[in-house]
């Protein structure tokens, strides 16, 4: 269920490495937990975003729930459909990211196998 | 009684009038250019005495207020605000804000005065008025912190560590001051994770914004430690006041070692919420932040209150004139009234009515913290409830059938499913009885009936707007069908 070709944040947040890039999302838990989407803050392209700094900022009806980065670096894309369409993250949290980023830095102790995650899922349950 | 629920352009009709201009009776002038003049119609709803009064009536018995009924909304203090204070204000209210100081030594007296309580009672050194809001008086005391740090040449201490579970205002406040937010996160009774603070602090900690009793209504009872660590690493401790209304006359924030805090006078000093009138945070601070303090700064000479412009070191004004000074009348009349006993009284029964609905919850729904609570509570549906569909937002939605303004719901953000329940001392038993009442039938409905328990509100205007579509594109402006 949850996909192995990444890594994965004890906030339940995903990182995607890419050549270099980092593809960053929510996942499919997070979008669960926050209920409908209403809006989803993106990141200034060409920004410097330090590791720990909040990239973003995701809106629900319920919260708005600031997210952190695992790694530093320069944003090179952010996911400009979700400016109209929030409702994408809700729909599928894997298949959409935020943002990406060209990485200098990496907070690899921070990061939990696909398999780990799982287990943490389990455990919060 | 079915009332009708149209906008007021939807009662529009050509030519109606409530009231009519008198005639011109000097010369009429066009001295407008044609190239500035708007030549479209001015689009105003037409109406009839009787049905324009009609309208804002039933506008008005559509509101909801604590003179209305009990308010729960948890963190935000809706006690009730006594009459007297509206008397004592009406009292000033021919005063110019530019009378000189010498024909203005009432209201000044008043402020000198006020500030005075604020800082008995919280133990600071001394306060300032001027902040409009709560937020603003967090800005305020941010840039003191700032201000402070800079004087000093400590220039690399640009961080402000805010814990996961404090008020959304908090790191918002600190960016506005042009800081840095470090989060940390909670220990699991949602107080301050001594660890995760003391990896967090360091050469660049400016300082750490903290309530307390926290935002789970629980008292930090770490916070001895938390001060030293905070102080030993070079930063200062700022009190957020929201949660006062638990401590006055207990303890004092002074005595805690913060350093700067803020109070909202709507809050705990029962001035109206939004609304009925504008709101006010004053910011009280300790003797190493006063050459920040911004100006003026009352002063007593000789027997005279006088406002002192000569602090070289002043953050400057941050509010025009001396504050929101009606707020800070209704203040000092509520301080008066109550008198230092009564504050004391009032936040103890503060905390036994939250202690009282906590335990009365017990086994009707789950209690996420169940220790003795401070001036507020917080409950969530059980397992049950919610594989039968039934989540906080549908037993909020169910209070409002039953005339009961909801409590917080869905904050703090750290714990699932919150319902924030912040009773205040203004209700009496009964009143709290039968809420409790409330909440039982809904938790049984809730197993035996759920859909109707989701249907709910039945008896508004609106039952279930689409919340969702709301926020996701909004329609925030009426536009006239052609």
């Amino acid at each position: 269920m949850v996909p192995n070709d990444r890594k994965y944040t004890r906030e339940h947040d995903w990182v995607k490495i890419e050549d270099g890039i980092a593809i960053l999302g929510i996942t499919d838990h997070a979008q669960e937990a926050l209920g409908d989407i209403v809006y989803v803050e993106l990141p200034e392209l060409d920004s410097d975003i330090a590791i720990g700094d909040n990239y973003t900022t995701v809106e629900s009806v319920k919260a708005a729930s600031p997210v952190d980065s695992p790694v530093a670096g320069r944003v090179v894309e952010v996911n400009e459909a979700l400016d109209e369409q929030p409702e994408l993250l809700n729909e599928d949290a894997y298949g959409q990211f935020i943002a990406k980023i060209e990485f200098a830095e990496i907070n690899e102790d921070a990061l939990l196998t696909a398999e780990e995650y799982e287990q943490l899922l389990a455990e919060e349950e | 009684m079915r009332q009708s629920y149209k906008l007021i352009f939807e009662r529009s009709h050509e030519g109606r009038r409530a009231y009519d201009l008198p005639a011109l009776d000097v010369p009429a002038v066009d001295a407008i250019p044609a190239n500035m003049k708007n030549e479209a119609k001015l689009d105003l709803p037409e109406l009839g005495e009787v049905d324009l009064v009609r309208h804002y009536t039933n506008l008005s018995r559509r509101n909801f207020g604590v003179d209305n009924g009990f308010y729960p909304l948890g963190s935000c203090t809706m006690k009730y605000n006594p009459k007297i204070n509206e008397e004592v204000a009406g009292m000033f209210e021919d005063m110019h804000p530019l009378l000189d100081e010498d024909m203005s030594q009432g209201a000044l007296r008043m402020m000198y005065d006020l500030e005075g309580y604020l800082a008995e009672i919280c133990g600071m050194d001394a306060f300032t008025l001027q902040p409009a809001a709560g937020a603003h008086g967090e800005l305020a005391g941010l840039m003191l912190i700032r201000a402070y740090h800079e004087k000093r040449g400590d220039t690399e201490r640009t961080t402000i560590i805010v814990p996961d579970a404090a008020h959304g205002t908090n790191p918002a406040s600190a960016v506005m001051a042009g800081f840095k937010v470090k989060e940390i996160k909670s220990a699991p009774d949602g107080g301050v994770d001594l660890d995760a603070l003391r990896e967090a602090v360091g050469p660049d900690t400016a300082g750490l914004m903290l309530t307390n009793p926290s935002t789970l209504g629980l008292f930090e009872r770490n916070i001895k430690q938390i001060a030293s660590i905070v102080h030993e690493a070079g930063g200062l401790l700022y009190y957020d006041g929201a949660n006062l209304n638990a401590i006055m006359g207990i303890v004092r924030p002074g005595d805690m070692g913060f350093d700067v805090m803020h109070i909202n006078l709507h809050k705990t000093f029962s001035t109206p919420h939004g609304g009925g009138g504008p709101g006010s945070g004053p910011v009280g601070f300790k003797k190493h932040l006063a050459p920040f303090m911004p100006v003026p700064v009352l002063v007593e000479r000789e027997g005279m209150i006088e406002l002192d412009y000569d602090r070289p070191d002043t953050i400057g004004k941050v509010k025009m004139f001396y504050g929101n000074f009606a707020v800070c009348v209704r203040a000092f009349a509520y301080i008066r009234s109550l008198g230092g006993k009564g504050l004391r009284e009032a936040s103890e029964n503060a905390v036994l009515n939250a202690n009282y609905i906590k335990n009365a919850m017990r086994g009707v729904f789950d209690i996420p913290h169940d220790r003795i609570c401070m001036h507020e509570c917080i409950v969530t549906p059980t397992e049950e409830m919610m594989e039968k569909g039934v989540h906080t937002t549908d037993v909020a939605k169910a209070l409002i059938d039953r005339g009961y303004h909801p409590p917080t719901i869905y904050f703090p953000l750290i714990v699932h499913e919150a319902m924030m329940i912040e009773p205040t001392e203004s209700e009496s038993r009964e009143t709290l009885d039968e809420f409790i009442e409330a909440m039982k039938e809904i938790a049984s409905e809730a197993l035996t009936a759920p859909e109707s328990v989701k249907a709910c509100p039945k008896n508004t205007p609106i039952g279930r707007p689409d919340e969702t579509t709301a926020a996701r594109k909004p329609i925030v402006r009426y536009v006239k069908p052609e």
